[in-house]
């Protein structure tokens, strides 16, 4: 059960990038994704597939964890090459039936599969690389400047770490209680439609139960430590960049000033 | 011959960042009436293991067959293996969904598809033997207390007439007196209707009084497997896999060290007794 959640899977290792800033890695994808917009030559998704192949080096995470992601947008993907591939007028060069592909459709729907591909394997590396709580914290501190405008960014950000914390514990939770039920001969799997939603009762009334007094016991948990909102509130661990942060500011600019000459002069 | 389980292995999260070798080579041997203790540490693997034997966890590797026939064999019905081997989880209470707990402790019965009147007649007799009477039967579970609660889990899988019944911690969380409460009506289900009881606990306090034998585990690995007496005899070992023996097997062996004539194999209070009492004289 537990191995299906996607959210949040984090894959512990001991890496730089593991290391590195929540922050730096949020720009960081932002970064690879608006340069994969941006790149237009061959020459230039080889820069950013060895840039790729050399961060997932470094972060140590296996590379199947980082494919397992390509499954879910699969069929996003064969859509979108698909109308890429019949649908741009240009020079023909082959023809099914009524459709005809032609040659810019097929550089098109290249590009497209190859942008699609990169930037879930980008967003990939930074989820398995930052915990959840991380990452919210790191969101938390990077659009801290929202606040001038009375976002509650500090609420949000707790909201979203509370729900993420949740959800493997809920997980859990459920599975347990479909055992159980199970084991009073309970079936989720056969009937029909209406059967089955109805055989759903046993899992989600002790399921919400389970839930409430969960959020309950937190609250209390929350308010007896004194838990008043964001104002005033310190960090255990305030975020702060190191020197191995600022390096990674540099090689980002380095990289999109290598995209942008190698888009430019190169002629391929 | 009951339930035989041979060189089972069982891996959670095969093939991740998280797999765990939960239990490795158990071969186990439980035959028909017996009433055991499961003892271990908490992640030894107890409640992986007893998962097991009805079917709700399938072994990595391994088999078990149930009154000789192979669970994971073709066409075997794992419903019928679960109506056969009850098994009470851990905090059972928060299964309970009906709005009375008379409706709760049908819920098992009715999946076995019988006739109304049997079904009635099952829960009743349930509720009985874990000692709550008519009037808590139009109760909502959720305004009853702790230990009532769980006792309307456990005669949710009691209506079901297994012929083994597994405990995971029954007494987890109750107060002393809902414990012996619990385990006393355990051993009287085991005495009068003479069905197979696995008492898992981490707890040996709590089996040492009740049971016929001990299976304690280790690491996903089965430590020791005996009489209770010969199991408290190697209390040193315990000690090291993180349990304790009863504490009169501790004032007994330090008698005897000692230079006291004592008997060292007892295991309840009563008995300790009397062998203080025969020693003395
Ligand atoms: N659903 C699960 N997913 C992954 N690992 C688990 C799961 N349940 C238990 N484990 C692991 O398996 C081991 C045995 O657990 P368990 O059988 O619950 O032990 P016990 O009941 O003796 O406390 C533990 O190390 C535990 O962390
Ligand atoms: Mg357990």
């Amino acid at each position: 059960m537990m191995k299906d959640i996607t959210l949040g899977q984090y894959y512990p290792a001991d890496s730089v990038i593991h290391k590195l800033d929540p922050r730096v890695k949020l720009v960081g994808t932002m970064v690879f994704i608006v340069s994969l917009f941006a790149f237009r030559s061959i020459s230039c998704y080889i820069l950013a597939t060895a840039v790729l192949v050399v961060i997932i080096k470094i972060s140590r995470v296996p590379f199947q964890f980082i494919v397992r992601g390509l499954k879910a947008i699969f069929i996003l993907m064969m859509i979108t090459v698909a109308f890429n591939l019949f649908l741009t007028p240009g020079t023909p060069v082959f023809r099914i039936w009524k459709l005809t592909i032609t040659a810019e459709g097929v550089e098109t729907a290249a590009f497209m599969a190859i942008r699609l591909v990169y930037l879930i394997i980008g967003s990939s590396v930074m989820t398995l690389t930052t915990t959840p709580n991380d990452l919210t914290d790191g969101m938390e501190k990077g659009l801290g400047f929202l606040k001038r405008v009375h976002v509650p960014v500090h609420e949000i950000s707790m909201i979203m770490s509370i729900a993420l914390r949740f959800i493997p514990i809920l997980m859990e939770e459920t599975d347990k209680i479909q055992k159980a039920q199970m084991a009073r001969g309970a079936d989720f799997e056969s009937g029909n439609l209406i059967q089955k939603a109805k055989n759903l009762i046993p899992l989600l009334v002790p399921l919400f139960v389970s839930a409430f007094r969960r959020a309950n016991d937190l609250a209390m948990a929350m308010e007896a430590r004194g838990y008043h909102g964001g104002e005033g509130r310190t960090k255990m661990r305030p975020l702060e960049y190191k020197n191995r942060d600022k390096c990674a500011y540099l090689l980002m600019a380095v990289y999109l000033l290598a995209g942008g000459l190698v888009n430019y002069f190169v002629r391929f | 011959m009951a339930i035989k389980i041979e060189r089972l292995n069982y891996i959670y999260s095969e093939g991740t960042a998280f797999r765990k070798q939960a239990l490795k080579d158990i071969n186990l041997e439980i035959p028909d009436g017996q009433f055991i203790g499961m003892i271990g540490h908490t992640g030894s693997g107890k409640s992986t293991l007893i998962q097991h034997l009805n079917g709700l966890i399938r072994a990595t590797s391994g088999t078990i067959y149930y009154n000789g026939e192979n669970i994971y064999g073709e066409g075997y019905s794992m419903k019928e293996l679960r109506s056969r081997v009850g098994l009470v989880f851990q905090y059972p209470e928060h299964q309970l969904f009906e709005i009375d707990v008379f409706h709760d402790v049908c819920f098992g019965p009715k999946n076995l598809g019988l006739c109304q009147e049997e079904i009635e007649e099952r829960a009743r007799e349930a509720l009985d033997q874990v000692g709550l009477d008519s009037s808590y039967y139009r109760k909502s579970p959720f305004e009853l207390s702790g230990g009532q609660k769980r006792r309307v889990a456990i005669a949710g899988i009691l209506a079901m007439h297994p012929q083994v019944l597994i405990l995971d911690e029954p007494t987890a969380g109750l107060d002393p007196r809902g414990r012996d409460e619990i385990l006393d009506q355990v051993a009287k289900l085991h005495r009068e209707q003479n069905i197979t009881v696995i008492l898992v606990s981490h707890s040996m306090e709590d089996v040492a009084n009740y049971v016929e034998r001990i299976i304690v585990m280790n690491k996903g690995q089965v430590f020791l497997d005996d009489t209770p007496s010969r199991v408290f005899a190697h209390y040193k070992e315990l000690e090291g896999v993180g349990l304790a023996a009863p504490q009169v097997t501790y004032v007994t062996q330090t008698l005897k060290s000692q230079g006291w004539d004592i008997d060292t194999s007892v295991t309840t209070i009563e008995e300790a007794k009397q062998a203080i009492l025969r020693a003395m004289s």
